[in-house]
């Protein structure tokens, strides 16, 4: 026992965020254990946060949601990991090892304050998830304003593929992104952060980027490259991109051989990073090949130019006409101080072709051809031209000499157009200006005359087998010569490097030829010597060239600064996710830029390229299809100013340890679109319910307005599909979702309420399952009040008018006539599903799972699965609605409590604050932070005027402003005035005081200061954001918020919470399984309880029950139980025992039991109400009269005992249930027939059960059953509530007439026993308990929770809790559920040896008080009482909320609300300068 | 009477219930929606904690107009303290008429924490009713005699 002690971890992990793991943390972490609440999304809120209202009560459900939100977010002892998943779970109950990994968020939740400024820059939209696609959001974003974590995120999905495929590694996603946002200076700088020459590669790129780009997979790929080209252009025309910053010198120089793209870009890098560059150029101009090289009708020089200058202003220095070897060599570099080179000369020497003749004059190399011509020196060409070659340096050759004046050029290249190198687009330029180009064909002899070239003698070629390149190689055709005239032969078949400097250090070369340096880090053989390049790699592209300076100014920074040259350096390209094409993105062809007319082309070298216009521009980029989803262009970088993003973030995998788990994953809406028929996907007016829901909601994508997508008009006709993905044996799952039939009739009644009258609504349906507590009324009030029309049908198709996008429904009634109906709009009512991630995890984890892939339960209770140790509640254990999810996740906490007691409190922690200086008497001496939020509030509010304004203000003796004041070290500075100035009061204008304030309470309280001493001016949210375009009047709102503030804090007074001791004891009201469960569930977790029971022995309905639907044994139960609760020393047991008097509050109730005459009485910290209810008994159907009517619990009595009652049984349902005087369903009754029914016909197949009924509420798994009994022959035969079946008895006969609603027939029929399935009703006392207890019941006496949805188990008075049939109708699992449950939330109170009382709550000026009671009756809670020997109200701290109601109601003026007194909010008033 | 300045802005009181309206204000706030800067907001735990004499000393002291929102029937984290308020509001208002207040001065509304929209909406519809109206001047001392630039 010492030893397993010693083992258990008292910490739990919860998988799943949601309402249900929420609330499971929240009662773990309060019951003493530390959580590791883990939630695969950025925010914790699950699909609750998504809904609009809930049913039955209509309450907003963010409104209730929120506050848990915080609450849970912000617990001490809850560890909320978002973005996070549970890979695997090992080990066994007490201690277990979980792999977590957390995936990365991008944005460092320590520093992000949710201001949403990246989001604002963010260009990238993506369909908005949470709006389950209906709106948009960017790739940075936060699901919901509540989230929390208050943080943002980025979607990102790796990086798309133009990025990846860029040498130099330029984020093309993120500019083509911001152009499409209008945003080309941004364009341009972020460009430039990977490559210095924008303009110059957006004209001679060979793009790869475009080659990878995914829109080439739908029509054509973005014009990446000349989008490039475009920003440049516009950005330098008009002078407004600003030069990047350099870092300060480091005063360490560095020289750069080569003033071609790779020496530039070198450099570029090198003097950002703060070194003195110098670049050494042979030539007398800079720029290498890109001057030199390429004809200004490609690459005008002016473009050059202006890329080099602004690299030049870097401070760059280029030493034109210094060649290395010539004019300098490698150690004079090192003598003149330079610490490191990188030689990027380039390839500028022309192969020699190799042939007889070449000579001869008139025979020029391509690249001297094109040097001598772009540095403007004298050169001739002849009338017809003759290029040698099929590279960009032959095209480019060619084509100048057109421009030169020749009359006829041809080119000669020796393979197929396929293979030809030069880049496509400018070969079939070159083609359109009447360049001739002859495949296949190869020189092998210059003709000359007189040593003058007259033309080629040629060969014709064919393609053999290929190469080491992976070309076919060309092979000469013998006997195929002939000759080619032309007065000029200009070879370009290749360059090499010059390396005739490298005499001084051979060892650098490759065999003299290239350059030789290692492949990554393009380090020579010589220490400080870097080479890349065409000089190393041959002859490549521009783009290449700047990636190899790239590289090398890294390299080059880490050896100067002497790290390692390859440590965390990724070399090979990353591996790529990218999802697939989007199939509904219309085909769009690229945008056309325009050239320069054929007839204007040749007569110069004027640019042949035209950029596009800047609605172009926009256009072409609008087509990306933002593959990355989040595209890098590092906009929100830039606008963070708390520094919070973190592009480079990676995912975390992390081990931790815990005793127990909770599953909680929630559930996965059906997917409707594979049920072609009804059109859900294809016509834009068919949604799914959950769409409905953010369509129907005020924050939603059309802001509440209920409208149709198609076209945002408000729709007239909706119609309602029913069961979509549910009872459908064979397209979906054959179970019923439970919730459905609720969250419809919700849904129709809110969209009516909105669109107010004049909208239509039919509801298509099988059965109504309004079967929970108060649903029934609800489906009333849908029909009778608001008008919703019922269809009993099945719908078989939709179809959409494509005039105006109505559908069409075709639908079967229920008598088989088939109908068509016209709507505007069509909602398909979507089922539940288990996620397939979660069961995955289960499967791993070893999880029985059934048939549906639902958690198997291994108990009565659902939240036990087949793992000790790990639990399950929510929708992962079956379809279920909130308030039973909620339960269940409270009685999961109290399976882990009863696992894990032992350890309680052992790993979570108290935070200790300072002692509290005395600020009483003390002249209020207030500290004002006003909050610039980055630009929120600053941007529009002037903060500098608003602190000056402060500081004018009573009692204020500090104000300053702050970047951001909620900010950790702001939070430090703040503690640090206050010591420093002796605060005693401190205001902050900022946000709200809904998410910040606790914030701020911590820090002053950090300082010794009361937390009440704190008051907040929400400048933000009530100035800067809903006034933007009105500064001034924004100021002074902001002016006068402040002063109100200023005002309430002089008057604030500290507010003790005193501790109130907790009797840890429970007692437990009613000995049925509920109430035996509860008192279990206290001994096991180590609490002494006490169990009354009214009767003289326990057991209460389970002794009448044989066994459960799904096969529980309840004669086995029952005695389990009680043998259990008899033999535990921590419950005592009162049988025969009647409660004569509660007393008392949270943590202090003493109860007065009359038991069998004598008085007992204890004292006990909280209450278990399970008192139970019991079958109706019947008036109706000679019930009573005739002995062969009985009850449905009845005839199960009588099987157990295996008595057939007869060979013909029919059964009538919802026998005093929904009914007048009864407005509600039993809920059990449909279940106990199917279960009767199924066991008759096991007894005697030849039986013949008929069962009568109004709507089968087999709800969730039960569905099965009821299936299970159709197929086994059981009849069934609804009947209409107008129409009720007549039992008559004569003649011994008994004989059952009954109208078939959906025949339409009357039938009659011959019954050996009448069965009725009769309606549960509370017990005659619990109005009594409910008097004693002061808690209240509903119209049907059953006991009224806190809050239907969120506090199931809970009564608005403290320390009080629910289970059972007294909360309402229930299965016995259910109210064993709920009895956990009660215990969960019970424990919460009784795990604390005191709890804290006070801060903001009533309290009483005695000698103002009159006695009268006015508080005491309108205060819900009971937290105010007339004391009857004073005479004067009393506020039990403890009970009380801090509602305020009694003050405002007190005639005398004797009750003040603490925190918000009279005088607070009057000078709050006052302090308006009106 | 009513003196109507084309540059006279209403200046109005807002009371707004800490769980419902306020977050609904802050909604708005989130979500860009603008309104008239006319309105200052007093936060309180309750719309049921709203005690009468807030009101008349908001008018008193130089309020246009007086705007109590709170949460909507069923909603509200108290259980009742919106429907109290209600019922308060109605017995004020009947005083307020009484005394010669245009009913239109002091409204009460119900916004949610989901209604961002529908605050940015009120304080709108409020501060042109107010607007309409023109300065109050019935609670002020002296008022009938007070001009305003």
């Amino acid at each position: 026992m010492a030893a397993d002690r010693k083992n258990k971890v008292g910490a739990a992990l919860v998988v799943g965020g949601g309402i249900a793991g929420m609330q499971a943390s929240l009662d773990l972490a309060e019951s003493g254990f530390y959580v590791y609440l883990v939630e695969k999304s950025p925010s914790i809120g699950g699909t609750m946060a998504r809904l609009d209202k809930t049913f039955p009560t209509n309450d907003c459900a963010m409104c209730i949601l929120s506050p848990k939100l915080v609450e849970c977010g912000r617990h001490l002892n809850i560890e909320s990991l978002t973005n996070a998943e549970v890979l695997d779970i090992e080990g066994t109950e007490g201690q277990f090892k979980v792999k977590i990994r957390q995936n990365p968020r991008y944005i460092d939740l320590s520093k992000c304050t949710g201001c949403g400024d990246c989001e604002k820059a963010c260009p990238v939209r993506v369909k908005n998830q949470y709006e389950y696609g209906l709106g948009e959001r960017k790739a940075v974003f936060r699901p919901f304003p509540q989230a929390y974590p208050n943080a943002f995120s980025i979607e990102k999905k790796d990086r798309a593929l133009c990025t990846v495929s860029c040498p130099a590694g330029v984020h093309a996603q993120g500019y083509v992104a911001l152009i499409r946002d209008g945003k080309f200076k941004e364009a341009v700088r972020l460009v430039k952060r990977n490559n210095p020459l924008p303009a110059i590669c957006g004209r001679v790129c060979h793009h790869p980027c475009e080659a990878s780009c995914k829109r080439g997979l739908i029509d054509d790929p973005i014009a990446i490259c000349h989008l490039k080209r475009f920003i440049a252009d516009y950005e330098y025309e008009r002078g407004v991109c600003v030069d990047p910053e350099p870092k300060p010198s480091r005063g360490v120089k560095v020289a750069v051989v080569g003033s071609g793209p790779a020496g530039l870009t070198c450099a570029y890098d090198l003097a950002l990073e703060g070194f003195d560059v110098t670049v050494f150029e042979a030539l007398p101009v800079a720029g290498g090949m890109l001057t030199v090289g390429i004809p200004p009708y490609r690459l005008p020089k002016d473009v050059i130019r202006a890329e080099i200058g602004a690299i030049e202003r870097l401070g760059v220095e280029i030493r034109c006409n210094t060649a290395l070897g010539r004019d300098v060599s490698l150690s004079d570099l090192k003598a003149q101080g330079y610490r490191a080179v990188f030689i990027a000369v380039g390839a500028h020497r022309e192969q020699r072709l190799g042939i007889e003749g070449e000579d001869a004059a008139g025979v020029l190399s391509g690249v001297d051809f094109l040097r001598e011509m772009n540095l403007q020196k004298p050169v001739k060409v002849g009338e017809s031209v003759l290029v040698i070659g099929g590279g960009n340096v032959a095209i480019d050759a060619a084509r100048s000499a057109l421009r030169l004046g020749a009359k006829k050029v041809t080119i000669l290249y020796r393979r197929s157009r396929a293979e030809m190198p030069a880049n496509e687009h400018e070969v079939e330029e070159a083609q359109r200006e009447g360049i001739e180009i002859q495949f296949l064909t190869a020189p092998h002899r210059v003709i000359a005359e007189n040593g003058v070239a007259r033309g080629l003698e040629c060969v014709r070629m064919r393609l053999g087998k290929p190469d080491a390149s992976g070309r076919r190689r060309p092979e000469p055709i013998p006997g195929s010569l002939f000759t080619v005239a032309g007065d000029t032969i200009i070879s370009a078949i290749g360059q090499v490097p010059d390396l005739s400097f490298a005499d001084e250090a051979p060892e650098i070369t490759d065999r003299g030829r290239w350059l030789k340096a290692d492949p990554d880090t393009l380090e020579t053989s010589v220490p400080g010597v870097f080479a890349g390049g065409d000089a190393v790699t041959g002859p490549a592209t521009v783009v290449e060239a700047v990636a190899a300076g790239k590289r090398a100014a890294e390299s080059i920074l880490r050896y100067l600064e002497g790290r390692d040259l390859r440590e965390d350096r990724v070399f090979d390209k990353p591996h790529m996710v990218v999802g697939d094409v989007p199939k509904e993105r219309a085909r769009e062809a690229r945008k056309k830029w325009p050239t320069l007319p054929l007839s204007e082309r040749l007569s110069g070298f004027a640019e042949v390229e035209l950029p596009y216009t800047a609605e172009q521009a926009v256009a072409e980029a609008s087509r990306c299809l933002d593959c990355g989803v989040c595209s890098e262009c590092l906009e929100c970088e830039a606008a963070c100013r708390a520094n919070a993003v973190m592009h480079d973030d990676e995912p975390v995998i992390r081990e931790i340890e815990v005793g127990a788990v909770v599953l909680c994953p929630g559930f996965e809406a059906f997917d409707p679109s594979p049920l072609t028929q009804y059109g859900y996907g294809k016509y834009k007016n068919v949604v799914t319910s959950l769409e409905f829901e953010r369509i129907l909601s005020a924050s939603g994508p059309y802001e509440g307005h209920v409208v149709r997508p198609s076209d945002h008009r408000t729709p007239k006709r909706i119609a309602f599909v029913q069961c979509i993905g549910s009872r459908d044996v064979k397209e979906a799952e054959s179970y019923c979702s439970s919730v459905c039939c609720m969250y419809a009739i919700k849904e129709a009644v809110i969209a009516k309420e909105h669109v107010s009258g004049d909208l239509d609504i039919t509801i298509f349906f099988m059965d109504m399952r309004a079967y929970g507590k108060d649903f029934e009324k609800y489906y009333n009030r849908a029909r009778e009040e608001h008008g919703v029309r019922f269809v009993r049908a099945k719908v078989y198709g939709v179809e959409e008018d494509r005039s105006n996008q109505n559908l069409r429904v075709r639908f079967t009634h229920e008598d088989g006539h088939m109908d068509t109906e016209e709507f505007d709009m069509v909602v398909l009512s979507v089922g539940m599903r288990p996620k397939a991630d979660t069961v995955e995890l289960a499967k791993r984890v070893g999880l029985h799972l059934d048939e549906h892939n639902y958690v198997l339960s291994s108990g009565v209770a659902a939240v036990a699965t087949s793992t000790p140790g790990i639990f399950v509640s929510g929708a992962f254990a079956g379809p279920k609605d909130i308030p039973e999810t909620v339960m269940e996740a409270s009685a999961a906490a109290a399976a882990v409590g009863s696992v894990l007691a032992p350890e309680r409190f052992t790993r979570v922690s108290a935070k200790q604050y300072p002692k509290e200086r005395d600020v009483r008497n003390k002249r209020p001496r207030i500290g004002v932070f006003v909050c610039h939020c980055g630009i929120n509030i600053g941007g529009v509010v002037r903060v500098p005027e608003i602190v000056e304004y402060a500081r004018t203000l009573p009692y204020v003796v500090y104000a300053e402003e702050n970047l951001y004041t909620c900010s950790q070290d702001t939070q430090d500075k703040i503690k640090a005035l206050i010591e420093e100035h002796d605060l005693n009061r401190i205001v902050v204008a900022s946000c709200s005081p809904r998410t910040h304030e606790p914030l701020f309470q911590q820090t002053i309280r950090e300082a010794g200061l009361n937390p009440y001493l704190f008051e907040m001016a929400n400048i933000r949210d009530q100035c800067s954001w809903v006034h933007m375009h009105e500064p001034a009047a924004a100021t002074r709102k902001a002016k006068d918020l402040v002063a109100m503030a200023v005002a309430k804090a002089a008057r604030l007074e500290p507010l003790k919470r005193h501790k109130v001791p907790v009797i840890q004891k429970a007692m437990v009201i009613g000995g049925g399984p509920a109430g035996m469960t509860a008192a279990l569930g206290f001994a096991d977790q180590g609490y002494p309880v006490y169990l009354v029971e009214r009767e003289d022995s326990l057991g209460g309905n389970l002794k009448k029950l044989a066994k459960s639907l799904e096969g529980t044994d309840y004669k086995k139960l029952l005695s389990e139980l009680v043998d259990r609760v008899s033999n535990n020393e921590l419950v005592t047991v009162y049988t025969g025992a009647e409660i004569e008097a509660i007393d008392g509050f949270v943590g202090n109730f003493k109860t007065t039991l009359s038991v069998r005459g004598e008085k007992v009485s204890f004292e006990h910290g909280a209450v278990v109400v399970a008192t139970g209810g019991k079958e109706y008994e019947p008036t109706e159907y000679l019930y009573g009269t005739d002995d062969r009517v009985m009850t449905q619990t009845q005839l199960e009595q009588r099987l157990a005992k295996g008595a057939l009652p007869g060979r013909r049984v029919v059964m009538i349902q919802c026998v005093g249930s929904r009914e007048p005087e009864r407005p509600y369903c039993s809920r059990v009754c449909c279940g106990q027939a199917v279960k009767n029914a199924l066991d008759i016909l096991a007894a005697d197949p030849s039986a013949e059960v008929t069962v009568l009924y109004r709507d089968m509420r087999t709800y969730g798994l039960k569905e099965d059953y009821y299936r299970a009994a159709r197929e086994a022959g059981v009849t069934f035969i609804r009947y209409d509530d107008q129409a009720k079946p007549v039992v008559q008895a004569l003649d011994g006969r008994l004989t059952v007439r009954v109208h078939d609603a959906v025949s339409g027939c009357d039938a009659e029929m011959d019954a050996d026993c009448v069965v009725l399935g009769a309606a549960i009703v509370p017990h005659d006392d619990s109005k009594a308990v409910a008097q004693l207890l002061k808690v209240p019941v509903n119209d049907d006496r059953f006991f009224l929770e806190a809050h239907v949805k969120l506090r199931p188990v809970d009564f608005a008075t403290d320390g009080v809790f629910v289970a059972g049939l007294a909360h309402a109708p229930k299965t016995v699992s259910e109210s064993i559920s709920q009895a956990m449950a009660a215990v969960g939330r019970a424990v919460t109170v009784i795990s604390k040896e005191s709890i804290e009382a006070g801060g903001i709550v009533a309290s009483v000026i005695e000698n103002r008080c009159t006695g009268c009671g006015a508080c005491e009756q309108l205060c819900v809670f009971s937290a105010i009482r007339v004391n009857p020997d004073k005479k004067v109200a009393e506020v039990e701290s403890a009970v009380c909320k801090g509602c305020g109601s009694c003050a405002a109601n007190c005639r005398c003026g004797a009750i003040v609300l603490r925190g918000f007194t009279e005088e607070q909010i009057l000078a709050e008033v006052a302090a308006l300068p009106w | 009477m009513v003196n109507k300045e084309a540059n006279w802005e209403p200046r109005i009181v807002a009371f707004l219930c800490h769980w419902c309206s306020y977050a609904g204000a802050d909604l708005a706030g989130i979500s860009r929606f603008q309104y008239p800067p006319n309105v200052r907001v007093i936060r309180v735990p309750c719309s049921g904690s709203i005690n009468p004499i807030f009101i008349l000393k908001a008018l008193q002291r130089g309020a246009d107009g007086v705007l109590v929102s709170g949460c909507h029937p069923g909603d509200c984290h108290y259980l009742a303290g919106n429907l109290l308020a209600r019922r308060r509001f109605l017995l004020l208002k009947n005083l307020l008429e009484y005394m010669g207040i245009e009913p239109g001065r002091v409204q009460f509304s119900w916004v949610s924490a989901a209604e961002g929209q529908k605050f940015a909406q009120v304080i709108k519809e409020v501060t042109e009713t107010v607007k309409e109206l023109g300065p109050s001047v019935k609670l002020v001392k002296g008022g009938t005699a007070r001009g305003r630039a």
